[in-house]
């Protein structure tokens, strides 16, 4: 049993390894937040020297010139609603802008690279059309949806053996790109290796949360509403901790800021998100096997199904929860790792994504491992796909009243059980 | 270190304008959660749509402080009514998910580019209480002792500790009454309170408009007394230190919210202005004064915590009558 787990374990640490390999890129270690990227083409070549800036409310403001190819990129210091303007001026004679697009945008910088189109000519208006468009926003959401799948199925696991609703599991997401952060560019290690450390420092700082905190509640019997006050406080305390030690900027790891994206045909996907999400699905794949072949993962579907009777039949219900809690902080780290990767790390990246886990984790059932997997693919899709016909920067809105909806016509959520409500 | 200023500090802000907000979030989130049980996690919802009601209506549609006062409570009754019909049935923790995200979706709309017109983006809207100010009877700057308030402060903290005073002789007064009893009821055992025919959904959502409604009140004193309304004071960490000044002042209990909002707001500006002081007078040299800040909000975190796990009923509550064990 204890080396399936360690096989688990090794599965899990594997596919963050895969993070390394491919997809470095010259390493530049800038501090910056979202990036925002585009580029500018006229009957399918590029335009070189074309001006574009990007300010936002906070008072940043940067600039960009295309190259040759056309490409342009600005580097933002934090998520947030940016203004992007083209300066018409510079356009070579003969190029002009789409009649009724114009020269601004305004854009959500939240998770990721943001790619802006500026479209030329007089029928380029619709070559990026809605259904291209749908294409792209369908691989970002499945992208975003994995990388929520990874926090909330711990969330849901925690959930389901102790009857926890974890406000704190965000601070898991942050710490495990904060340590990322830290072995890589405080103490220069190579990024593959530093993921690596983080995760194992996670799965240890996830059990000796559950030890030190968690279980001496339990033993004293505190209930299960006074647990959730406790974790919200719990949440606060080590947030700001972070914000203490960490500041308040935006972090990219050394190793992996700016990447080009690569191209399949109205696609664009970065090498790095593509090994992210691929170390997300082997994690997730890991988990499935976990609680479905092995000993202990049977046994922790044992305790979340009924926690007196997985006593009763000789199933050590702490060491259960234990490994759960294990598991969780490690699935969560990853996530935090991968979101630091195209977003950059920051000392509130988890709590930003808190409710989005919880929208996923209800939306597929609370205490349901597959449920939250399925939620957390809908809620992504959602997400981006929302974008089509609302402003971007209401897309977590979309997100949140769905949850509401669920709620409304199946409290359980799709994969749980109506003993579930109350 | 000049003890004598953070002493008149320490004491002017346990009762000053931020302690009136919070003392009034908790005063209504005390017939949520501590006489009815249940777990709004959304009480900063209330006091935006009350602020931004009163905010939009003077600013944008030039009518009267009056006027603007009832749309701001209308809306809170609203925002009730629409949180309430999908989520009283559901169990204690999905309510709590619920509200949270409801508050958030407010904040995240009156704090967007596409609504920018009607509530101002992240900026929000200001300059739209001078004619409360105009009613102002206070002829100057008052000082009591060490405690001090400009002219407009001790006006706005007057009226906000007679809303105060008002809402919890009214909370006092329900919670004697039948319908008090029945609340209490449904805190400790639902389905026992069902099956003596008494309509426990609709008597939750009295109680979630009453709630949000003392709530709104908090929200009115935040927009008139700094004359602005902006997205970002209305975030989920606002709920979450209004909870934990009632769980401070212990729940289920008249006096709890306001003796826990003093101590909270005493205790908070007592580190932070000690600590400052220590900083700037070189007493302290490992830290710098915006690291302040943030040991301010840890200590909040870490007591929020302690209370919940060595003293859940707070100063004056009593342990038995927490719905705390609910599953």
């Amino acid at each position: 049993m204890r080396a399936r787990a360690a096989a688990v374990l090794a599965a899990l640490l594997a596919a963050a390894a895969l993070l390394v390999g491919w997809g470095a890129s010259p390493a530049s270690a800038t501090t910056s937040g979202p990036v925002l990227f585009g580029t500018v083409t006229s009957d399918d070549k590029g335009v070189a020297g074309v001006k574009i800036s990007a300010t936002n409310d906070s008072g940043f403001s940067g600039e960009a010139t295309t190259d040759a190819a056309g490409a342009w990129e600005i580097k933002t210091p934090e998520s947030g609603t940016y203004t992007v303007v083209l300066d018409e001026a510079t356009l070579p004679d003969g190029v002009a802008l789409t009649a009724d697009s114009g020269n601004t945008r305004t854009v959500n910088a939240f998770l990721g690279k943001v790619r802006i189109q500026f479209p030329t000519g007089e029928s380029t208006v619709q070559t990026t059309s809605k259904a291209e468009q749908a294409v792209q926003l369908t691989v970002d959401g499945l992208l975003l949806g994995l990388i929520l799948a990874l926090a909330a199925v711990g969330l849901s696991l925690i959930y389901g053996t102790t009857g926890l609703t974890n406000f704190a599991h965000g601070e898991l997401v942050t710490v495990g790109a904060l340590a990322a952060y830290f072995y890589s560019a405080v103490l220069h290690i190579p990024f593959i290796l530093s993921a690596l450390l983080a995760l194992i420092t996670c799965a240890v700082l996830g059990a000796l949360q559950d030890k030190i905190l968690w279980k001496q509640l339990r033993r004293r019997g505190t209930g299960l509403i006074a647990m959730l006050v406790v974790s919200i406080g719990l949440a606060i305390f080590v947030r700001y901790l972070f914000l203490f030690f960490f500041g308040g900027g935006t972090q990219q790891f050394p190793e992996y800021s700016a990447q080009a994206g690569l191209q399949f045909g109205p696609l664009s996907i970065t090498p790095k998100a593509i090994i992210g999400a691929i170390a997300a699905i082997m994690a997730i794949l890991a988990t499935i096997y976990w609680l479905l072949r092995t000993r202990m993962g049977k046994a922790s579907r044992a305790v979340s199904d009924n926690p007196a009777l997985a006593s009763a039949s000789g199933i050590d219900v702490e060491r259960v929860i234990n490994t759960v809690w294990i598991l969780g902080a490690t699935l969560a780290a990853l996530a935090g790792i991968l979101i630091g990767l195209t977003s950059g790390v920051s000392w509130n990246m988890g709590q930003q994504i808190l409710l989005l886990i919880f929208a996923a984790v209800t939306v597929g059932g609370l205490g349901t491992a597959f449920g939250a997997l399925l939620g957390s693919i809908i809620v992504g899709l959602l997400i981006q796909l929302s974008t089509l016909i609302i402003p971007p920067e209401l897309k977590s809105v979309g997100a949140l009243i769905i949850l509401i909806v669920i709620l409304l016509v199946r409290p359980q959520g799709l994969l749980g059980r109506r003993e579930r409500i109350g | 270190m000049d003890w004598n200023s953070i002493f008149s500090q320490t004491l002017t802000q346990a009762i000053g304008v931020s302690a009136v907000i919070y003392c009034l979030a908790a005063v209504g989130l005390n017939v949520h959660f501590g006489y009815t049980g249940l777990l709004n996690f959304g009480q900063a919802g209330f006091l935006a749509v009350a602020a931004y009601g009163l905010a939009v209506s003077v600013a944008n549609m030039g009518w009267s402080l009056w006027v603007g006062l009832v749309v701001g409570l209308v809306a809170s009754v609203v925002l009730a009514l629409l949180l309430g019909v999908p989520t009283l049935r559901l169990r204690a923790d999905y309510l709590a998910i619920v509200t949270i995200a409801a508050a958030e979706i407010i904040r995240l709309i009156v704090r967007s580019v596409t609504f920018r017109e009607w509530f101002g983006g992240s900026d929000g809207i200001t300059r739209f209480a001078d004619s409360f100010y105009d009613l102002n009877p206070f002829p100057g700057p008052v000082a009591l002792g060490p405690i001090t308030f400009s002219k407009n402060d001790v006006w706005v903290v007057t009226v906000g500790w007679i809303l105060v005073a008002l809402s919890s002789l009214a909370i006092w007064s329900l919670m004697r009454s039948p319908w008090g009893r029945v609340l209490k009821g449904i805190r400790e055992d639902e389905d026992a309170v069902r099956s003596l025919g008494k309509n426990v959904y609709s008597y939750k959502m009295q109680a979630l408009i009453l709630g949000g409604v003392i709530g709104s009140l908090g929200g009115f004193v935040s927009a008139i007394a700094f004359q602005s309304v902006q997205p970002d004071s209305f975030s989920t960490d606002f709920t979450f230190y209004a909870y934990t000044i009632l769980i401070l002042g212990g729940a289920a209990r008249v006096f709890g919210p306001i003796v826990g909002a003093m101590i909270f707001w005493g205790l908070l500006v007592f580190v932070g202005e000690s600590l400052n002081e220590a900083v700037s007078k070189g007493v302290i040299t490992f830290i710098t004064t915006t690291q302040v800040g943030q040991i301010r909000f840890m200590l909040v975190g870490l007591g929020l915590m302690m209370l919940m796990i060595f003293r859940p009923q707070g100063i004056f509550g009593d342990r038995k009558e927490l719905a705390l064990d609910a599953r």
